[in-house]
Parts: structure tokens; C-alpha cells; sequence
């Protein structure tokens, strides 16, 4: 089989705080890679040409479409996935309690991006105007919720008020 | 909650659940990454598909070589329409029944091809990569001649036609019926004003595309097949006639599904493939569809085109009003996508329109067949609410007064249209009133005024409409649902149709909570799984509200009826004594003397010697529902205000208001969900989404790069405004709204940048918007011609 894993590992990525070796032949994506050799299926594949930004992943800190990344070039990172934002027990982050209390999810495929995009982007800027949230997310897809909830989750994540339709206040 | 078991309306008034906004419990699963797909799943052995599809939109086939890709190291096998095609036993799905005007049909392409995009072979193989590397391999010569693109196209006399064998390239017709009656309307009216209005192809566009994990098991005779689909029963008997299977040998399972909108409703032949190919090889077969084929091969929507004449009086009264339809539904179109019959019965929707003449034609062309997707009939309404702005400019009037005039009234009900259809528990008026009231209607014509004078061209659009939810006819008529209570005093409900995006796990559980008197968190939905749930025909037409709801609600209530009997019986009371709350059956005025509902559960199914005389055990019910309407009208009135750039044409969508009547709502965020979902669908169908062909034939947008999702910066806060009107159809007075968004979306948003044109308002009639073909993002252009 050409895409056969036995062999000197060509790969070793620490992900979600677990090391993962692995011989992904050079063009397997990054997303495949987690989701057919690490068995991480939370990582969605909405487009594979990297628009719909179901498939981000922390890789070192930064937000990546793991749809354009090759598993092999990300030798030595440190990837968490949507998995690796709740606790084992369940316990959901602040961002995954926000989507829910907010109704910002239907199908939830696109789920898992949102999740891991506005964890980023409340990391970096934690009090975010509309603007800003809108600006923050324009880079996932989300065929479900008209983008209402999860602008509205965004709000809660950061801790502000908002009202029914989900204006700040 | 207090209410005696004879009450009727037990999941209102007092509910706890129903009518609150309970967080969904879907939601643990797929925020933390934990869902089940289809491509989640995994089986060992499992080999995987890829197809070969035509880049020629028609032409023959004069040869196909799969030599070269059967040699690929890891390729098990390539399949063709020579391997496949008179596996098919019968072809028809149960929406349509046998006999019924099927669509055209096959496997894979094998004398021809009739779109771009159409499969020809199909490559199984040890991974996905190397599926497609065969792909590659395989050698097709097509000799490819003029497609048929476009309505135009396939109605001209000189047309070939798209299916070899048939007259023409007509796939359906409603002829224009001689009315006598509404000529002399139209000949006596004081003004008739005639307009033609084109809808763009645009599509569903489910975030998780098609996908299919087919198991054959040769030594159980067992073919299990996980697919992502609106109704996994409607899957099992296709498969069952198609493959000559029985239906008790074929488990379909559905888990999470990534959306659908319609164009998951029924199998497409590439998922038939990948059952045969599973089959003749005795292996599990995986095949996910990616985007590019979901864009061009997955089902198109929209692409109508229909004119218009209303007959109106001197007092603006519409006296009676003609269409004429043209639906393109490209080539193998899925069962049931052509509207033409509900658009004619549906058109006057919240208007009085006394007289209606009607004519269609559903036409076949070389592009990708059509699908029904949220509200297919939506023409109706994009056709008609854009005229109501159209004659009203031609009139002089302004819109909202026009609207006012031939409005059907709250004091008018019941209320029956010039098709025949009664609406009794609507409010047609009041959701315009609200609308227009939320909007702030005269202060926006103040505005527009002041901003027009600044150079600036903000527009205020409506779309009224009446949503014909729980269609209840033919494989619709009926759902199901099983809920029991367990020895430990546990609900389940187990139903006929699940859910796609829909809630249904929450909102189910949110009506059954209610009518057992039991806490949300012990009753459990199951969904999706042939094996354990009765039939149901899938989740579409707006139906779980009413109709699924109506069957969990059935059953429910005969649970509790027997709850109430055996707790009556060892409280020494009568029935109509007893209250039932939050798991406690106790007498009424007197708390003390009570039963929890477990002991109930443990009596009826472990002390027998307990139950009153003759009463069978256990604490279950199977019921089977229909509601007693084929429809259940809901209504709603959206309002949309733009801001449309004079340079650049661009639109910016300001504000988006939503006036809804859905009934009792069940849960207000699911409600309001679904409304913004279907907004945000329709606001992309007009300015941003295009599936254009070119005159060769090719699909242009046949990915995210050029096919345009709004995102979050394009679309506004959509506000909401809700009217309860009890819907009369079903025992909880619910109405379905899960397509009403993207059905009224589409003219309030055209319309709004009509009325944002500098001539809109002058007393010249331009009115009227077009859209240039694969026009850039956000570019609506008022027709200069008007
Ligand atoms: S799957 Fe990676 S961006 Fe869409
Ligand atoms: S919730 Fe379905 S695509 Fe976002």
C-alpha cells in the first residue's frame, strides 16, 4: 500500500499534549493525518482547499488550516485540536460553553473551526468590538446559524453582556 | 405544570419546556470535536471511492480504458455503467411511488454524458489518494457536440434533446387553461402591469458534503450502510428495490449530519455506486464526497424564470393575476424538485387574489439536475413579492401601502384562497404590521429622503409570505414514535425522523418532558438508525414541529394515560384527581399522598399483581401520526434595509427584521435559528452565490474561491419578532418554519435594493433588479432599461 505507515517514523508532532510519531507519505495533508492516523475526527474537512476553515488547529500557537499543511512539514510542532480544548471529562471551555448557551451551532460541522478560530482570537484580543468579532471570523464558513449565534457566543466568551439579538452592551 | 390527562393542549399554558430556550444537548458532543460523521466512521477493511466524472457537459462516449488504473498499485477495482447499470431493479424512491413520472436515471455515464460533472467510473482502492491517482489513469474518449444550456436552449425548436429517447426537453407542464373569467378581469382592469423576474442557480451547500460507508455482508446476507441523509428509511427501501435486497436486511444509520437543505433528501447515483461497488466486492466501501464535486455534481437549485401579469383596480385591488413559470432542472434531477405545481397553488400566498391563471414548464438541460432545497417552491414568493413592489411603483403607491390593501386580514379568517387553500389559525396582517413596526417604516422613509439628498441610497425591502409547513401527504402523511418509561423511570423516544441540524434531540425531549410530567434530563431521543426507529420519510418540508412532535406527543399521552390508571388504582383516586409534576404523581390537595413515577415504571413492568384488573404490562407506547390538515400555514413578513454603494454597486445589508408565527414555539432559539440560518441563505442567493455554466457547458463556481458563502462580515443582526397564533392541525399548536427564511429573504433583500436606486422613487418605475451573470460579489444592478 503506498500510503502505509509501517517504517522509520517520518513524523513526530506532540498533539494535544501526546507525541504522535508516524510515516504519512509526504502529500497526506496535515487533517488527515489527524484524523486517519491519530484517530482525531473533531478536525472537519468542509473544503480541503482552504476556505472553509472547518479544519483549523492550533499548530504552535497559531490558528492553521490544517487542510493546506502537509503532516510532514509540521515535524516537531505542537498541535492541539478541537479535542484538546475540553477537559477529559468533558468539561467544556469557556469558548465551547459560550456556543451552546448561544445557540451558535445547528449541524456543528463547521463547529470545531469556530471553536478553535475564536479561541484564537480571544486569546489575542480579549475584548473584541463587532467589528473586530466579524473581521475575526470572516475566515469560517458556517451554512447553519446565519453567523448570529456564534457572533453571539463570541460576546459571552469575552464576557460581555448582550441582549437577545445579541447586541453588546 | 398542572393538567388532567383529558386535557388536550398539555405542552402549553403551564409547560415547563416547551416554549423556553433549553440549551441543546447535541451540543457536548459537537462542540468538543466528538460527533460522529460519516467520514468518522471506520471500518476494518474498509476500502475507499473515487470517481471519474465528464469535464464535457455532452457528448458520446466512444471509449472508456480503465486498464492502466486497474493496474495502480492499491487499486481493487474500476468500475463502469457496463458493470452497473442493469443491476437496477426498479428505480423509485417512496416520495414519488412506482409508476410516478420518475427522473432519468443511471448508474454511471455509459453511452453518453449529460452534464459536467456526470460520473463516469468509479475507482475502489486502499485509500482516498490513490482512488484519485487511478482516477487519473483512466482514458475516456467523448466526442463532445452543443449542450443544451439554459431554458432558452432547450426550448428552441431546433433543441436536441438532453435525454436520448425522449420527444423534447420537457420534463414537466402545466398548460395555460382557457379562463374565460380572468381574461375579461385582465381586459376590464384599470391597470395591468406584466414583469418577467429570473431567479439565479444558487444551492444548498451543506458544510459537510455527501457521503456513504457501504458494508455487505455475504454470509449474513446484511448490508449496513452509514450515509449522510435527511431520512435513513427513505435510503433502505431505494436500496431494497434498487438492489433487490430485502428492506429487513438493510440497516441505514445516520449519526451527525453536517446539514443538508434539501439536496440530501433522496440517494444520488453515485451513492448507488458505491453500494454495487461494496457489493461486488464483499468489502466495506467508503466514498466522501469533496466540495468540488458537492458544487457540481451534488444537486443544483433555484434557476427559474417566470412573468407575471396583475390585474389591479382603481382602488389598487388585485382582481386577478397570470404566470407563466420556466424551471430549468438540468438533467437527472432528483424526485419531486420541480415545483411547478406548488408554485401555481401557492402563489397568492398572503394576498386576496380572487383569480389565478397558472402555467409551467420544467425543462431539461446538460447541467447538473435539480434539488429541492428549503422552500422549492420559493419562486412564488421571490416572484410575487417582487412584483407587489414592481406594480406599486407603476401605480404611484408605495409598497407597504399596496401590501395594505390586498393583505388577507386577521378578521377575514378562515380565509380560502383561489386555489383552494384555508388558512384559519394565521396571522398574515399582524406579521406585516410587526415587521414594518420594528423596522420603524415612516421614520425610514425620513431617513432615505435626507440621505438621498447626502447622495447616499439606502432601500427598505419587504417579503410577506405564507409557508405551507408539515406537508402531510403521500410518504409525508405520517411520523412515529415509540417512548416508553424503563424499570428505573427513564424516558426514551424513539423516532421515525431525526435530525440534520434541526434540535430535534432537545426539542423533542423538551415536548415529551411536558406531556409525561417528567424532568428534561430523563428523557432520551433516539434518532436515525433503521434498525431501531419506525419509518419515517426523513426530515424536510418543515414537518418535525408538527408532525414529528404530533407523534411524540401521541405516544406520550398514551404513557401517561396509563401512568395516571395504575397510580389512580394504588392511590385509591380517581384519575381526573391526580396531578402529575416533575416525576411525582400525587392527589390533588392532598401532596402527601403520592407515587413517584419510577414506582409506577417498577409496578408496570415487575409487580403485575399491582395493576389495576386486566391491564396489560409495561409503560410504553408505539404511535403513529398525521395531523389533520395536509398543511399547517405558518406566516411571516421579513424586512430588509441597504445601503447600496452608487459607485461601486456593492450592497451592505443594514438591518434584517423577521416577524414570524410558527404557533407555539417550542424552543424560541431554535426557532429564531433556523430563521436566521434560511436569511442568511437567501441574502446569499441574491448577492453573492452563482452556479453560472458557460455557453460550453462548464460549471464556474466550483469552489469556496469562486462560489461565495456569506461570512460574518456580510451579514447583519437579524432582529425577530414572534406571533403565537395556535395552530389548529396538531395537539401542541405547532407550525413549522424551517424553510420561511430563505423563502422570504430573497425578494426583501432584491426589493430593498430596488427601493435604494435613485430612480425608485420618482414616479418612474424602476422598481426592478437584475443580476449581472457571475457577477462580482455584492453587485445588483437596477435595470437601466426600466
Ligand atoms: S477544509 Fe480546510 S479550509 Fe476547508
Ligand atoms: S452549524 Fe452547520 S455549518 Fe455551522
Amino acid at each position: 500500500m503506498a500510503d502505509t505507515t509501517v517504517g522509520i517514523p517520518t513524523v513526530s508532532v506532540t498533539v494535544n499534549g501526546v507525541l504522535r510519531r508516524g510515516t504519512p507519505e509526504p502529500r497526506k495533508t496535515l487533517a488527515d493525518f489527524l484524523r486517519d492516523d491519530c484517530e482525531l475526527t473533531g478536525t472537519h474537512l468542509g473544503c480541503e482547499h482552504g476556505v472553509c476553515g472547518a479544519c483549523t488547529i492550533f499548530m504552535d500557537g497559531e490558528a492553521v488550516r490544517s487542510c493546506l499543511v502537509f503532516a510532514v512539514q509540521a515535524e516537531g510542532a505542537d498541535i492541539t485540536t478541537i479535542e484538546g480544548l475540553s477537559a477529559p471529562d468533558g468539561t467544556l471551555s469557556v469558548v465551547q460553553k459560550a456556543m451552546n448557551e448561544a445557540h451558535g451551532l445547528q449541524c456543528g460541522f463547521c463547529t470545531p473551526g469556530f471553536v478553535v478560530s475564536i479561541t484564537a482570537l480571544l486569546r489575542d484580543n480579549p475584548d473584541p468590538s463587532d467589528e473586530e468579532i466579524r473581521q475575526g471570523l470572516s475566515g469560517n464558513l458556517c451554512r447553519c446559524t446565519g453567523y448570529q449565534g456564534i457572533i453571539k457566543a463570541v460576546k459571552i466568551a469575552a464576557g460581555q453582556s448582550v441582549d437577545a439579538n445579541g447586541k453588546a452592551h | 405544570m398542572t393538567d388532567t390527562l383529558a386535557a388536550p393542549t398539555a405542552n402549553t399554558g403551564g409547560a415547563r419546556f416547551v416554549g423556553q430556550r433549553v440549551q441543546r444537548r447535541e451540543d457536548l458532543r459537537l462542540v468538543t470535536g466528538h460527533g460522529r460523521y460519516t467520514d468518522d466512521v471506520v471500518v476494518p477493511g474498509m476500502l475507499h471511492a473515487a470517481f471519474l466524472r465528464s469535464d464535457i457537459a455532452r457528448g458520446v462516449i466512444n471509449s472508456i480504458d480503465v486498464s492502466a488504473a486497474r493496474q495502480l498499485d492499491g487499486v481493487v477495482a474500476v468500475f463502469t455503467g457496463a458493470d452497473f447499470n442493469a443491476e437496477i431493479r426498479e428505480h423509485w424512491v417512496d416520495f414519488e411511488g412506482p409508476g410516478g413520472d420518475a427522473s432519468p436515471f443511471r448508474v454511471l455515464a455509459d453511452t453518453d454524458v449529460r452534464f459536467a460533472g456526470d460520473p463516469i467510473a468509479v475507482v475502489i482502492a486502499t485509500s482516498r489518494y490513490i482512488a484519485e491517482d487511478a482516477c487519473e489513469l483512466i482514458e475516456v474518449d467523448i466526442e463532445p457536440s452543443t449542450p443544451v444550456i439554459g431554458a432558452d436552449a432547450a426550448l428552441a425548436a431546433d433543441a436536441p434533446v438532453v435525454h436520448a429517447g425522449r420527444a423534447d426537453n420537457i420534463a414537466g407542464a402545466i398548460p395555460a387553461a382557457a379562463d374565460p373569467v380572468l381574461d375579461e378581469i385582465f381586459a376590464n382592469a384599470a391597470h395591468v402591469i406584466t414583469e418577467t423576474i429570473d431567479q439565479n442557480r444558487y444551492l444548498c451547500v451543506p458544510m459537510e458534503t455527501r457521503g456513504i460507508v457501504s458494508q455487505w455482508d455475504p454470509f449474513n446476507q446484511e448490508l449496513t450502510v452509514h450515509i449522510s441523509t435527511q431520512g435513513p428509511h427513505g435510503v433502505r427501501a431505494y436500496i431494497g428495490r434498487a438492489l433487490g435486497i430485502p428492506e429487513n436486511r438493510i440497516r441505514v444509520i445516520m449519526k451527525d449530519v453536517g446539514g443538508g437543505f434539501g439536496q440530501k433528501m433522496f440517494m444520488i447515483p453515485d451513492e448507488v455506486a458505491v453500494v454495487l461497488a461494496g457489493k461486488r466486492l464483499g468489502r466495506p466501501v467508503k466514498w466522501i464526497e469533496d466540495r468540488r464535486e458537492n458544487l457540481m455534481s451534488g444537486l443544483h437549485a433555484r434557476d427559474d424564470r417566470m412573468t407575471v401579469s396583475f390585474a389591479v383596480d382603481d382602488t389598487f385591488h388585485i382582481l386577478g393575476v397570470k404566470c407563466d413559470l420556466i424551471e430549468d432542472v438540468g438533467s437527472f434531477n432528483a424526485a419531486g424538485s420541480s415545483s411547478i405545481g406548488f408554485v401555481g397553488l401557492l402563489f397568492p400566498g398572503p394576498y386576496k387574489i380572487p383569480r389565478v391563471g397558472f402555467s409551467a414548464k420544467a425543462v431539461f438541460t446538460n447541467t447538473c439536475g435539480r434539488c429541492s432545497y428549503r422552500g422549492p417552491w420559493m419562486m412564488e414568493t421571490a416572484a410575487r413579492e417582487q412584483m407587489m413592489d414592481i406594480a406599486a411603483r407603476r401605480l404611484g403607491i408605495d409598497p407597504l401601502e399596496f401590501r395594505r390593501i390586498n393583505v388577507i386580514t386577521s378578521a377575514e379568517l378562515p380565509y380560502t384562497t383561489a386555489a383552494g387553500l384555508v388558512y384559519d389559525a394565521v396571522s398574515i396582517d399582524g406579521s406585516l404590521e410587526q415587521a414594518v413596526s420594528m423596522v420603524g417604516y415612516e421614520a425610514f422613509r425620513a431617513e432615505q429622503a435626507a440621505a438621498r439628498a447626502q447622495g447616499r441610497f439606502i432601500g427598505l425591502g419587504l417579503g410577506l409570505y405564507v409557508e405551507p409547513s408539515g406537508i402531510a401527504m403521500g410518504n409525508m402523511s405520517s411520523e412515529a414514535a415509540i417512548v416508553s418509561i424503563s424499570v428505573n423511570g427513564d424516558v426514551t423516544a424513539v423516532m421515525s425522523s431525526g435530525s440534520h441540524g434541526q434540535s430535534l434531540e432537545t426539542t423533542v425531549a423538551q415536548v415529551v418532558a411536558d406531556r409525561l410530567g417528567v424532568d428534561f434530563e430523563r428523557v432520551t431521543v433516539v434518532q436515525g438508525d433503521t434498525a431501531a426507529t419506525p419509518f419515517g420519510p426523513g426530515t424536510g418540508g418543515s414537518r418535525s414541529a408538527v408532525i414529528l412532535n404530533g407523534a411524540a406527543s401521541q405516544a406520550s399521552g398514551d404513557v401517561r394515560t396509563k401512568m395516571l390508571e395504575i397510580a389512580a388504582h394504588v392511590l385509591e383516586a380517581a384519575t381526573d384527581d391526580l396531578e402529575l409534576e416533575a416525576g411525582n404523581i400525587s392527589v390533588r390537595g392532598t401532596p402527601s399522598k403520592g407515587i413517584s413515577v419510577t414506582e409506577v415504571a417498577r409496578i408496570a413492568y415487575l409487580r403485575p399483581q399491582e395493576l389495576p384488573p386486566g391491564m396489560s404490562l409495561g409503560l410504553e407506547s408505539h404511535a403513529r401520526y398525521t395531523p389533520n390538515a395536509p398543511f399547517t400555514f405558518s406566516n411571516s413578513c421579513h424586512a430588509c434595509v441597504v445601503e447600496v454603494d452608487a459607485v461601486t454597486g456593492g450592497v451592505k445589508v443594514l438591518r434584517f427584521i423577521v416577524s414570524e408565527d410558527c404557533g407555539v414555539m417550542i424552543n424560541p432559539d431554535v426557532v429564531e435559528g433556523q430563521i436566521a440560518g434560511g436569511v442568511v441563505q437567501g441574502i446569499g442567493g441574491v448577492l453573492y452565490e452563482e452556479m453560472a455554466y458557460d455557453m460550453s457547458g462548464n460549471p464556474m463556481n466550483t469552489t469556496f474561491v469562486d462560489y461565495l458563502l456569506p461570512t460574518a462580515t456580510e451579514v447583519p443582526i437579524i432582529e425577530y419578532g414572534h406571533i403565537e397564533t395556535r395552530s389548529s392541525t396538531n395537539p401542541g399548536g405547532f407550525k413549522g418554519m424551517g424553510e420561511g427564511g430563505a423563502i422570504g429573504s430573497p425578494p426583501a433583500v432584491i426589493n430593498a435594493v430596488a427601493d435604494a436606486s435613485p430612480t425608485s422613487s420618482t414616479g418612474r418605475s424602476s422598481s426592478r433588479c437584475r443580476r449581472r451573470t457571475s457577477a462580482p460579489p455584492s453587485t445588483l444592478l437596477a435595470d437601466p432599461a426600466e
